[in-house]
């Protein structure tokens, strides 16, 4: 970094600095959420039923279409080769072959690609998704194993996908930084996480761990892991002139089209990417190469293009979770009380992206450590761009805290949740603010009944049924409320009582439709018939990623902004012969149809005939919510209590989860019948990230060497019993609905419950994940 | 030279290097059945031939000349569903949807496995003229169909309360 640079980031650090203070120090009611959502007393209407899914029909019936399925005329398919080597040059790259192979169009290269801009890279600008900032196939420089070299577009995917297998290439090899120990040991450096470093002090932790009673200290690491989406990546696009039409697989449809528009220097407008139904995301689906890539090609062939990435290409071309190194230490006096928390350690990322995992992040609110040392440290190396991985930060970070939390417990002699519970913090011990809800401890007490935590034996190895030992362990589960800046949304309230709402947001299988027409419904006082939730398209307002758990919260914000405006609207067209004459806007709200006075609803008026006197068809409004400043006004996360019963072999070492539970505390849960499942599905992949799920990385060459789903083992039916799932249902008065995001928070504090679960049942700590049978003979 | 499928004949391709899946989805456009791996690691594409559940992305076209498939397409309309649609819906089966065709699929053949007496790495016994129902039989026999999000115990609800519907 420049001194130029440091100078504008100290700037730029100075400046958030006082801006958090003065929004710390703000009264409650001059900040988003202040005055709690109108919607969190409404008890019996539609929020909180437990909805089937709207979009339920289509998708049993295999009607509801993805990015690869939309016909479009005059199509051709690609086909993408990849480099074999880390770093270097191209040496050489023979198409012809592949140029004359039947049903070619076209062979694109670094040798005729067109001039392209690099794609602004995620978190560098508002709007921008590109996970790498390689220039697409722009010159003959390697910067992974695995980079797309050329692209084939034929008739048939067959054709295609022969006419790439003639493709002949050879490369000058550079030494690459593939080893992970290696570039440690030459050095690392801090790491930031969203302009922020990834750093926390509070007190001498190191001094106060000399001095505990009582401590333990101990190194966890976690591997590469690979989102693994069942719909591959895929894009179906034309150009119409200038424009680029794009069927998507997308969690990010306005910043991924701003991007590709800065990539081929056209304006946004231009760029129109659609993505109604996404095949799982969990991350991975923002902006990667394949969408240059097939952009570019199919300007050169005037063709339109269908490109499904290979399971192998995804691994390739699409980034994963960044492997880490995590040293936890704690100190305690007997009684439990932590006196020192030390989280530290080394994570890798690359030159091209800034993405280090920040595994410090659950820490930060977890414990009223009365000293804390939180920090991160990178590496950079010459592999694929590592990116957001669902809950990046708190999946693997739970698992160490949560480990040695556990650890402490065995060695003070506590039960594991007593000693949670003993430093259950009263405010945010690292920046002080106020929790904005906080009911961990009855999640902890409500699960421990549900579970039957007290059959657990505090010895390990203590319970034995034929040839499989039994234990119980358990985790703390955290994850932030988000809410990015740039949500905005759009009313159409027509003269026959329908609203359509418009947001550019997404359904990846979240339950979003369903949910959000559940509390538009509510908002508007209509049936949910009468509501139609348009989303996935990039031409509708506002900028929402479906990430970071935040979607509910930023739809939410930017649907009552919009709403607010709608009623002042409505209160201007009824005038003076409505029974609402003279009602200022917070003094009505939506019921039966129509708006009525709050205290009074006989004071009502129909919103058909509110339209109808005033000779209006319909009426719409669009609206911005106010920046995000709650989450500088308040400490916001949510909260689990994770519960699992292992069975390990004692002949085999074959762990099993035979129990799990997750007693959740995320705020008003909006249908539970979509929650649960979100829950359930975070747990289930923190129970491949506890037992199998790793991406293979091989040290010498940079290569990922488990592509595909056969090698890479993500949970099937019978490695999943039963989950259960329970909440508080406790509304958070500062959020939209008092709900807060469900995604991800699944996923968090499952790895430890299983380990410490396992370690219950034999004896055995397993510190490095996953914890597969070799480990446990 | 065609392929029954739904109970409407289509022309085998031109192309032997075809796979059934592609076919299905390229060529007739029938795309609720999914490609999640193209390689039989996620059963995305499971489809029924003759009533016998096959991953439709091993499957070259040109083999199945006049055999009957039958595709989620074939099983229900969203307007007009199986009950075992019905079920996946009522029971949260799915979240995004995408493998959830060939979850439906391989579990119609499944049953008809049971029924069958066809057995599997957690049947006691081999002999057995019908493999009784049950949660584990299930999980096991399902285990080739991934489902990332984790739908799975919707999925085995749903199963459990069509198996009788699905068997007669």
């Amino acid at each position: 970094m420049s001194l130029i640079e440091s100078g504008k980031a100290l700037a730029q650090g100075l400046m958030q600095g006082a801006m958090a203070k003065a929004v710390a120090l703000a009264p409650d009611s001059w900040i988003p959420g202040g005055e709690p959502d109108p919607l969190i007393r409404h008890q019996h209407g539609s929020i909180g039923k437990p909805v089937s899914r709207i979009d339920g029909p289509l998708k049993v019936a295999g009607a509801a279409p993805f990015a690869a399925e939309f016909p479009m005329a005059d199509m051709v398919y690609a086909a993408i080769a990849y480099s074999s080597v880390a770093r270097g040059r191209i040496a050489s790259l023979d198409v012809a072959a592949a140029e004359a192979a039947p049903g070619v169009v076209l062979v694109m290269s670094h040798h005729n690609a067109p001039r392209l801009k690099p794609a602004p890279l995620f978190m560098s600008d508002p709007k921008a998704a590109a996970g790498d900032s390689i220039p697409v196939m722009q010159d003959d420089a390697i910067c992974w194993n695995g980079q797309p070299i050329a692209v084939v577009l034929a008739a048939t995917q067959e054709q295609a996908d022969h006419a790439k297998s003639l493709i002949r290439v050879t490369y000058e090899a550079e030494a690459a930084d593939t080893d992970f120990e290696a570039a440690i040991a030459a050095g690392t450096k801090p790491s930031q996480f969203m302009g922020q470093p990834l750093h926390d002090k509070l007190g001498d932790a190191e001094k106060a761990l000399a001095k505990a009673p009582v401590s333990i200290e101990a190194d966890y690491r976690t591997p590469r892991h690979n989102h693994n989406p069942i719909e591959l990546h895929a894009v179906t696009l034309a150009w119409d002139g200038d424009t680029l039409r794009i069927h998507d697989a997308q969690q990010a449809v306005a910043h991924s089209a701003w991007t590709l528009a800065q990539v081929f220097d056209l304006q946004p407008e231009q760029i129109l990417i659609t993505s109604p139904y996404v095949g799982g995301g969990f991350g991975s689906k923002t902006l990667w190469q394949h969408h240059i890539i097939a952009a570019a090609a199919a300007r050169m062939a005037q063709r339109s293009v269908r490109l499904m990435l290979t399971r192998e290409g995804v691994y390739r071309t699409v980034g994963g979770r960044s492997l880490t190194q995590q040293h936890v230490a704690l100190g305690a006096e007997e009684d439990g009380t932590l006196t020192a928390l030390i989280h530290r350690g080394v994570t890798a990322k690359t030159a091209h992206n800034v993405m280090p995992e920040p595994f410090i992040l659950p820490t930060r609110s977890a414990y009223a450590a009365r000293t804390m040392l939180l920090d991160v440290q990178q590496v950079e190396l010459d592999m694929i761009s590592n990116t957001f991985m669902r809950a990046p930060g708190e999946a693997v970070g739970t698992f160490a805290l949560e480990c040695a939390m556990d650890e402490l417990a065995e060695k003070l002699g506590m039960d594991p949740i007593d000693l949670r519970l003993r430093n259950e913090p009263e405010k945010d011990p690292i920046s002080g603010l106020p929790f904005s809800s906080r009911h961990i401890a009855q999640a902890w007490r409500d699960g421990a009944t549900r579970f039957g935590w007290d059959a657990r034996s505090a010895v390990p190895a203590a319970r034995r049924e034929g040839e499989w030992l039994v234990g119980l362990g358990c985790a703390t589960a955290t994850y932030p409320y988000y809410r990015m800046p740039g949500g905005a949304a759009r009313i159409t309230l027509s003269r026959e009582g329908e609203a359509t709402i418009d947001i550019a947001a997404h359904e990846m299988g979240m339950g979003t439709s369903t949910a959000q027409t559940q509390v538009a419904a509510e908002r508007l006082g209509l049936p949910m018939e009468r509501i139609r939730f348009n989303y996935g398209d990039s031409t509708l307002p506002g900028l929402v990623l479906a990430g970071g758990s935040q979607q509910t919260a930023s739809i939410g914000a930017a649907v009552i902004a919009a709403y607010n405006k709608l009623v002042a609207e409505l209160l201007a067209l009824a005038g003076n012969d409505s029974p609402l004459a003279g009602l200022k806007p917070d003094e009505v709200g939506s019921q039966d149809g129509g708006l009525a006075k709050l205290d009074d609803p006989s004071r009502h008026e129909s919103y058909a005939s509110i339209l109808n006197r005033a000779q209006r068809a319909a009426i719409s409004v669009e609206a911005e919510p106010p920046q995000p400043l709650e989450t500088m006004h308040w400490s916001m996360h949510s909260h689990g209590a994770m519960f699992c019963e292992a069975r390990v072999n004692v002949v085999t070492g074959e762990p099993r989860v035979t129990r799990f539970l997750g007693s959740f505390d995320c705020g008003r849960i909006l249908n539970p019948k979509t929650a649960a499942s979100q829950f359930r599905g975070g747990i289930i992949m923190g129970l491949g990230l506890a037992l199998m799920e790793e991406t293979q990385f091989d040290e010498r060459s940079g290569r990922i060497m488990n592509p595909s789903l056969a090698e890479y083992h993500v949970p099937v039916h019978m490695d999943v019993p039963e989950i259960d799932v329970m909440w508080t249902d406790i509304p958070d008065p500062h959020t939209p609905m008092g709900a807060r995001g469900i995604g991800e928070i699944g996923i968090t504090g499952t790895g430890a419950a299983v380990a410490n679960a396992i370690y219950n049942a034999t004896g055995k700590r397993v510190r490095d994940l996953p914890i597969t049978l070799d480990k446990l003979l | 030279m065609s392929i029954n499928v739904n109970g409407a004949p289509i022309a085998l391709p031109q192309d032997p290097r075809m796979s059934l899946l592609d076919l299905l989805r390229e060529q007739e456009h029938l795309s609720g059945t999914k490609k999640g791996c193209n390689q039989g690691a996620c059963g995305a594409c499971t489809i029924l031939v003759n009533g016998e559940r096959i991953l439709s992305c091993l499957a070259l076209a040109v083999q199945y000349d006049g055999q009957e498939i039958t595709t989620i397409e074939g099983l229900g309309s969203a307007d007009d569903l199986h009950p075992i649609q019905r079920a996946f819906v009522q029971h949260d089966g799915f979240q995004c949807g995408y493998c959830t065709p060939g979850q439906i699929c391989s579990a119609v053949g499944m049953i008809a496995e049971l029924q069958r007496g066809v057995p599997s790495h957690v049947t006691d016994d081999l002999g057995d003229e019908a493999i009784a129902f049950s949660q584990e039989e299930v999980r096991e026999r399902m285990s080739g169909n991934l489902c990332r999000r984790g739908a799975y115990n919707g999925i085995i609800d749903a199963i459990t309360e069509s198996v009788a519907e699905v068997a007669q």
